[in-house]
């Protein structure tokens, strides 16, 4: 049997920024939920299922929050399902939620994820020592420069590559009202001043810790069909997983990345993904992140997606494959939803709901995530046309 | 909907080990493969449910990734959810024609602290959490309403432990077991009003894994699969004053989805860590214990995993079909304080 074809038909997100003091977790949620339904014309009580996402629950001190979300989300009474893949788990309650409805079990689910990082401490929440295992007491940055290092070693790549992406997202950021970070003067040269954090990660070369939730309603064909409003049709998804590590394990470009992304482009019948591909929002915490995934995910050959970022081909103007139109990860980062903010992004390019951002004449778009080690993978492709 | 059935299972439990999750996963994971005579490469999907918040650790599943032999890359999720929504997302996963096989299961480490307050760390943040109320004393709340309200009795529910206490005599990885009397049950003092010690579930550190399969891939598995058929979850709003805790709504919800009305059901396995939930449940779903089997396994109360406890509860459901001592049974899992989150899993032989 085939699985059932299935689109997104309402993207939402909320105002990213370092506090929301204005609302409550619950708030915080029902923000972006709200909006998604709004987006699809949808209530509640529309929904036949929820799935939830967001990163460690020690980040706001809530376990399993999604038992008390419930009641705010107005979901007692339906099925309310919780995803936790690290710092995929954006991506994969997206899938997660997806194959919800393409299993032919639920016909509109309703997915959502969040942070909000403000109510605690993602630094300490991260770096907790535990018995009998490697300590990484300085948070991500730490754990991710020894591979962003590693990479500049092997490819050769020059050193101003990250403070160009850097650049690029901070201007793009500037596009997208919802964005935490708006800051649109920097410049090359600022970005090559800007401190060291973690050699050889700058602090502009680095994401901002975030409040912020995302929300995405998807719908089975027929009933996406019946709808007035514009569809990103999920053409593709993929999900994989391999240990933190061992012994040879290439931690730069991870073979579950390039399982995962082989498997997404097979599924989709992309064999160019370079020229097939309009638009992507991948997940760039670190600014070197996006050459290395480039390569990871078949963009570019090893060693050279360095070139696609010098070239200028990941530019929102002017670029023919634009990387992360929002300003990414780099620009927002409510850890749990970053994810789905990529993939809803993803969708709302292909939707032609960009506004500032919109990539034109964008027709197929990929969402990516990646988690814990560089070692979760969550991938789709979304598409204006059913597949 | 494409047929799939509960193939092979197993378990352990302990009351307390210095194992890591990884060391106690690996010899359960292989027991579960070995059962089911599938090689690891033959595992299509692997779904897995545990807590970070039990551990203390974030993203404490990430190494249990070690105990499945992820290389090459394995296609792989995690729900912070006990092990039977693992089980779940295994099942829609199967529907949708990208895998024939799956490995599920979930795991705690019960131990390393008194879990009854790290568990009322699920409830609301701002209002209810900081009441320092623990998960016995919300049990025993509940409780208190059912006895009050004429629903159940304390011998009701020393009957509950009683008859678990017995059962598990049976089960080798009961972490409490024996006969005893109703009388000499109720003669015991309180330990928090209404509930005493043998309402109260005995806690352990262990894991469940259980393989399920599609259609002739679950015949070739299994000589008498357990064929899934009805699977459904919902749940209540959580705040304690806000809901009705004696008829368990969720619970009603999903045993109707599942159309667990119709015909006679042989065995329950009904996840109720403590006794009185075991008599809301099924009152619930209207199990009659006039001709259901109820928990022979003991159930969660003479063993309970956190996290592991409601799939265990299917997998010793779907273990009565598998060896043909029943046609049609129910495994019952839940998660939240006071019974807020429910699911049903109907399986038969044929």
């Amino acid at each position: 049997m085939g699985a059932v074809r299935c689109a997104v038909v309402g993207v939402g997100q909320t105002h990213h920024t370092s506090c929301r003091a204005d609302v409550s977790i619950a708030g915080l949620v029902r923000e972006a939920a709200d909006r998604a339904l709004a987006d699809a014309g949808m209530t509640m009580d529309d929904i036949d299922a929820v799935v939830i996402g967001k990163a460690p629950d020690m980040l706001e001190g809530v376990m399993m929050p999604e038992l008390w979300l419930a009641e705010a989300l107005a979901a007692a009474g339906k099925p309310v399902f919780r995803v936790h893949t690290a710092g995929s788990v954006g991506g994969s309650t997206a899938i997660v939620a997806a194959q919800h409805v393409m299993s032919g079990v639920h016909k509109r689910v309703l997915a959502v994820a969040f942070e909000k990082q403000s109510d605690g401490n993602a630094m300490w929440a991260l770096s907790v020592p535990v018995p009998f295992s490697m300590p990484v007491h300085a948070g991500a940055g730490g754990y991710f420069a020894p591979h962003v290092r590693a990479y500049i070693r092997r490819s050769e790549a020059p050193g101003y590559i990250g403070a160009m992406v850097a650049v690029k997202d901070r201007t793009n950021a500037c596009a997208n009202p919802y964005a935490h970070l708006h800051e649109p003067d920097w410049t090359l040269e600022a970005a090559m001043e800007s401190p060291m954090l973690w050699d050889p990660i700058r602090f502009v070369e680095t994401c901002p810790s975030s409040d912020g939730a995302a929300a995405l309603v998807i719908a089975a064909e027929d009933v996406a069909d019946a709808l007035p409003g514009p569809k990103a049709w999920i053409r593709a998804t993929s999900m994989r997983s391999e240990p933190t590590m061992f012994a040879g394990r290439n931690q730069v470009s991870p073979q579950a990345g390039k399982d995962c992304s082989a498997e997404l482009w097979r599924k989709a019948g992309i064999t160019d993904p370079l020229r097939e591909v309009d638009v992507a929002e991948i997940y760039v915490p670190f600014s070197w992140f996006e050459p290395m995934w480039l390569e990871n995910l078949g963009f570019a050959e090893r060693n050279e997606g360095w070139r696609l970022v010098e070239d200028g081909v990941t530019d929102l103007r002017g670029g023919s494959l634009p990387i992360n139109p929002s300003g990414g990860v780099l620009s927002s980062n409510p850890i749990g939803a970053s994810g789905m903010i990529r993939f809803g992004e993803a969708a709302m390019q292909v939707m032609g709901n960009a506004g500032d951002h919109q990539v034109d004449g964008a027709r197929t778009a990929v969402g990516h995530a990646y988690g814990g080690g560089s070692q979760f993978f969550a991938m789709w492709v979304v598409g204006a046309e059913k597949p | 909907m494409r047929d799939v059935a509960v193939v092979a299972s197993a378990h352990s439990a302990v009351s307390a080990t210095t194992d890591t999750p990884i060391e106690l996963l690996i010899p359960v994971i292989n027991e579960a493969l070995a059962n089911a005579g599938l090689e690891r490469r033959e595992v299509d999907f692997w779904c897995h449910g545990s807590c970070d918040y039990l551990v203390g650790q974030p993203f404490s599943f990430v190494s249990a990734v070690d105990a499945l032999g992820a290389w090459p890359p394995i296609v792989e999720s995690h729900v912070e959810m006990d092990g039977a929504w693992a089980l779940y997302e295994a099942w829609i996963k199967i529907q949708t024609g990208e895998a024939d096989t799956a490995l599920v299961f979930g795991n705690g480490k019960s131990s390393v602290a008194d879990m009854f307050r790290v568990m009322a760390l699920q409830l609301d943040p701002y209002v209810e959490a900081p009441l320092g109320t623990d998960q016995i004393a919300l049990a025993g709340l509940q409780a208190r309403m059912a006895l009050d309200a004429g629903v159940i009795t304390e011998r009701d529910m020393a009957e509950v432990a009683a008859r678990s206490r017995r059962d598990a005599l049976a089960n080798p990885v009961a972490l409490v077991s024996g006969e005893v009397s109703v009388d000499d049950l109720l003669a015991a003092d309180k330990v928090r009003d209404p509930l005493r010690a043998h309402d109260i579930p005995a806690m352990g550190d262990g894991v469940t894994a259980v393989v399920i399969a599609a259609g002739d891939r679950a015949r070739s598995l299994a000589s008498r699969p357990a064929w899934i058929r009805a699977i459904d979850h919902r749940i209540d709003a959580q705040r304690i004053g806000g809901r009705d805790l004696i008829g368990v709504p969720s619970a009603v919800a999903a045993a109707e989805r599942c159309g667990v009305g119709g015909d006679r059901i042989d065995v329950a396995e009904i996840h109720a860590p403590f006794t009185h939930e075991e008599l809301l449940v099924g009152r619930a779903l209207g199990i009659d214990a006039a001709t259901t089997r109820i928990n022979p396994s003991g159930g969660a109360l003479v063993s309970n995993v956190l996290m592991a406890a409601g799939l265990a509860r299917i997998a010793r459901a779907a273990e009565t079909v598998l060896d043909g001592t029943a046609d049609r049974v129910i495994g019952h899992a839940t998660q939240g304080p006071c019974l807020q989150q429910n699911l049903v899993c109907v399986m038969e032989g044929a």
